[in-house]
């Protein structure tokens, strides 16, 4: 399970790279998504998988999985959600003044 | 453009009831349970939102009068306050503590501060998600 | 149970979020925003004080235990630099006051540039490596909104660049955090210590150690600097001197942080590392500080000088170098504030950024041009002035550790921050008078009042620094002994 949970977040960053390299904003703001999820996903499998058992719930548990990675995780989640958030008006708003989406083409406004 | 979604705006009427109960269900079964104020609140937010999407803003501003960045300010006013509390209580900033109170329906209830917390977690959350929501959608 | 320290971080976050329920009232914005950091430099002030006479305080967030809990710990290099950062704001701040405008003071600005002292000051406090990832991206997150707040088409742009390259190295940030966990299955500073002595520093954990390496690197703009000067030259003056003196600073905080604390068993690998790198940003630095005409640029390099001349003293990582790295970064952060506000001063007067299209200031604004003077000696090191103890103790750590490449080599960079702007100042200041007295626009005195305060304090450093040698000293010893630290965390004395 841990060996295809690493592939995938290998796979999601493959992705993640792919859409982060192209042009377009948009595409970059969805490849920082798919970024981030590979690396909760990467956490995750770090904490070690366990199937059937619960964070610690009590005292006397027989077992639990560790909390901690889960904590991790929830937190960055909350981050990488405000960052993309901000990441989307911010694109907009360069849309709106700009007129183009394209990084390439947005070059230009430095020299202005 | 003003179109006639008869059925989105009916099923929404009752979808939007099911969808907030659900979030108080998660948000309260947090303490020992999957759940908390983070979900909890998104699934509250989830709502809202849904509410925007089916009317227009100024109609739902009509019933819903709050500034949700003041919602979300006042939440992370008050997660930050519990900590603070605790300090003003003499122990150790973000301490938390339970008391087991008799209420009348509920029967032995565990009551936490730390559902104080939560709360705030949660009113931030909604607070954000709808700001950046209307924010994205002000001006299409 | 010290909830004091906790403090620095709580003030400016409390205060932040109740100015956004007083929005409509900005005087009384900027009264509480002022108060706050002024209370945050007294606070940290008692602090500093106290850890010399009680040791190192930890503080165990909600009552749990170190290594199950998150907590802060303050020891004199923390909280030196917690000083620092309050003192340094909150003169930028009254020059922020005059000049930021009532558009962005509308939109939330002091909220916001109290968040990001919150997240700063949390940085340089917390205990525990994830919390310094929250830190970092409470930092972040306001940096991100300032940056582009006002929304000028080049703010928008460079900030798309500006984000971009953060959360990608937030996302490194992330996957060392994991790797880390996964070898040694603790994220507190100390524990990670001990169990890496324990264990010893296997060639894997310096690949990991490289991954946090590359993460500071970038946020501080070690040798990964690329985005630094399009980033630090669009934003208004105020928010400028605040990046340039605050943000790169924590990245080195962290770097020092981690690799005296944590992963100091390779120092051949990991020091000589991060000595090339200093050593290639000096040049790079230089080379760019030489090759503009606009004079933001020109100052932005000159932070990226800075950045590898103190990690000149991390690379060589003798207590008497890193002492004069601490001096020295208390020093920068006073000068760069110093001279982004000078810069954007010299902005605003005139109407133009490039050199060539001012002349003679001088003669319209002379305090102005002799404030910049002395920020230049300041900065080249000579002696009554605050730069100057930093670079001699650099200097002496670097000729008793026998590394006379790197120090020719950051000695030579100070000649080039000294060339570049002096360069500056000819073209400015001296020269014929261009602008006639009937044209030139009236310096206000609330806006040269924040560089006079920061001018008084370079002085006031250089010529007291004996005053807050006992503070740097035992902050040097601590980075030296990390069972210094390890046993304050563990609470082993106790």
């Amino acid at each position: 399970m841990e060996t295809l949970i690493t592939i995938l977040a290998g796979v999601l960053v493959t992705v993640a790279v792919y859409l982060l390299l192209s042009r377009s904003i948009i595409r970059i703001i969805l490849g920082s998504a798919v970024l981030s999820h590979a690396v909760h996903l990467l956490l995750m499998v770090m904490g070690g998988l366990k199937t059937g058992s619960a964070p610690l719930l009590g005292e006397n548990a027989s077992s639990y999985t560790d909390a901690l990675p889960q904590a991790l995780i929830l937190t960055a989640i909350v981050i990488s959600f405000a960052v993309t958030a901000f990441l989307l008006v911010l694109a907009y708003r360069t849309y709106q003044e700009t007129g183009t989406d394209d990084l390439q083409e947005l070059r230009g406004f430095i020299d202005e | 453009m003003k179109s006639n979604d008869v059925i989105l705006q009916t099923v929404t009427k009752v979808v939007v009831f099911i969808i907030l109960t659900f979030g108080v269900e998660l948000f309260l079964s947090g303490h020992n349970n999957p759940g908390g104020g983070f979900i909890g609140g998104l699934v509250l937010s989830s709502a809202l939102v849904l509410l925007y999407l089916v009317n227009d803003i100024e109609t739902v501003h009509k019933g819903i009068p709050f500034d949700f960045k003041i919602v979300a300010a006042f939440g992370v006013l008050l997660a930050v306050g519990t900590g603070v509390g605790a300090v003003l209580f003499g122990v150790e900033f973000l301490s938390q503590t339970f008391v087991h109170v008799n209420l009348p329906i509920f029967g032995e209830t565990e009551l936490a501060t730390v559902l104080l917390f939560e709360t705030g977690v949660a009113l931030t959350v909604v607070g954000t998600v709808v700001t950046i929501i209307l924010s994205i959608s002000e001006d299409v | 149970m010290n909830n004091i320290i906790v403090m620095p971080m709580i003030i400016p976050l409390l205060t932040g979020i109740v100015l956004v329920f007083l929005r409509p009232y900005i005087k009384i914005q900027r009264m509480l925003t002022f108060l706050a950091l002024v209370a945050t430099a007294g606070v940290s002030l008692y602090i500093l004080n106290s850890i010399q006479a009680n040791g190192i305080l930890t503080l165990n967030f909600g009552g749990w235990l170190p290594p199950y809990g998150i907590l802060f710990v303050a020891d004199s290099f923390s909280v030196l630099l917690v000083l620092t950062t309050s003192i340094v704001s909150s003169i930028i701040l009254l020059y922020a006051f005059s000049s930021i405008g009532e558009a962005r003071e509308n939109m939330f600005f002091y909220t916001f540039v109290l968040l990001l002292i919150a997240g700063v000051n949390g940085s340089f406090l917390t205990g525990d490596l994830f919390n310094l990832f929250v830190s970092f991206e409470v930092m972040l997150l306001a940096s991100y909104v300032l940056i582009t707040l006002g929304g000028r088409k080049i703010q928008l742009v460079e900030s798309i660049k500006y984000v971009a390259i953060n959360v990608l190295s937030s996302w490194f940030f992330l996957l060392g955090i994991a790797y880390l966990y996964g070898t040694i299955g603790t994220l507190n500073m100390a524990h990670l210590s001990e169990r890496i002595a324990e264990v010893g520093q296997t060639p894997l954990l310096t690949v990991i150690s490289l991954i946090f390496l590359l993460v500071f690197s970038l946020k501080s703009g070690l040798l990964l600097y690329f985005w630094l000067p399009g980033s630090y030259s669009a934003p208004p003056t105020a928010i400028a001197a605040l990046f340039g003196a605050l943000l790169t600073k924590v990245g080195i905080y962290a770097m020092f942080r981690m690799f005296t604390l944590v992963f100091y068993h390779e120092p051949s690998i990991t020091h000589t590392l991060i000595g090339i790198m200093a050593v290639l940003t000096m040049i790079g630095g230089s080379i760019g500080a030489i090759a503009y005409k606009d004079i933001r640029q020109i100052i932005s390099y000159n932070v990226i000088i800075t950045v590898g001349f103190i990690l000149v003293g991390l690379a060589i990582s003798t207590e008497i170098a890193i002492q004069g790295s601490i001096y020295y970064l208390v020093h920068d952060m006073i000068i760069k504030a110093l001279l982004f506000l000078l810069a954007g001063t010299m902005i605003y007067l005139t109407g133009s950024a490039r050199i060539e299209d001012m002349s003679g200031l001088i003669r319209n604004y002379p305090l102005l041009g002799w404030l910049f003077f002395l920020s230049i000696l300041s900065l080249a090191g000579i002696p009554p002035l605050s730069g100057f103890i930093g670079k001699l103790y650099i200097g002496q750590g670097a000729v008793e550790a026998g590394v006379y490449g790197l120090l020719v080599i950051a000695f030579l960079s100070s000649l080039f921050v000294l060339y570049s702007l002096l360069r500056i100042f000819m073209n400015t200041f001296w020269g014929e008078t261009i602008i006639s007295e009937d044209d030139e626009t009236p310096l206000r005195k609330r806006l040269l009042l924040p560089v006079v305060l920061l001018g008084a304090a370079t002085i006031v450093l250089g010529i007291g620094a004996e005053g807050i040698s006992v503070y740097v000293s035992d902050a040097a010893h601590t980075l030296m002994n990390p069972t210094v630290y390890i046993d304050a965390v563990m609470q082993r004395n106790q």
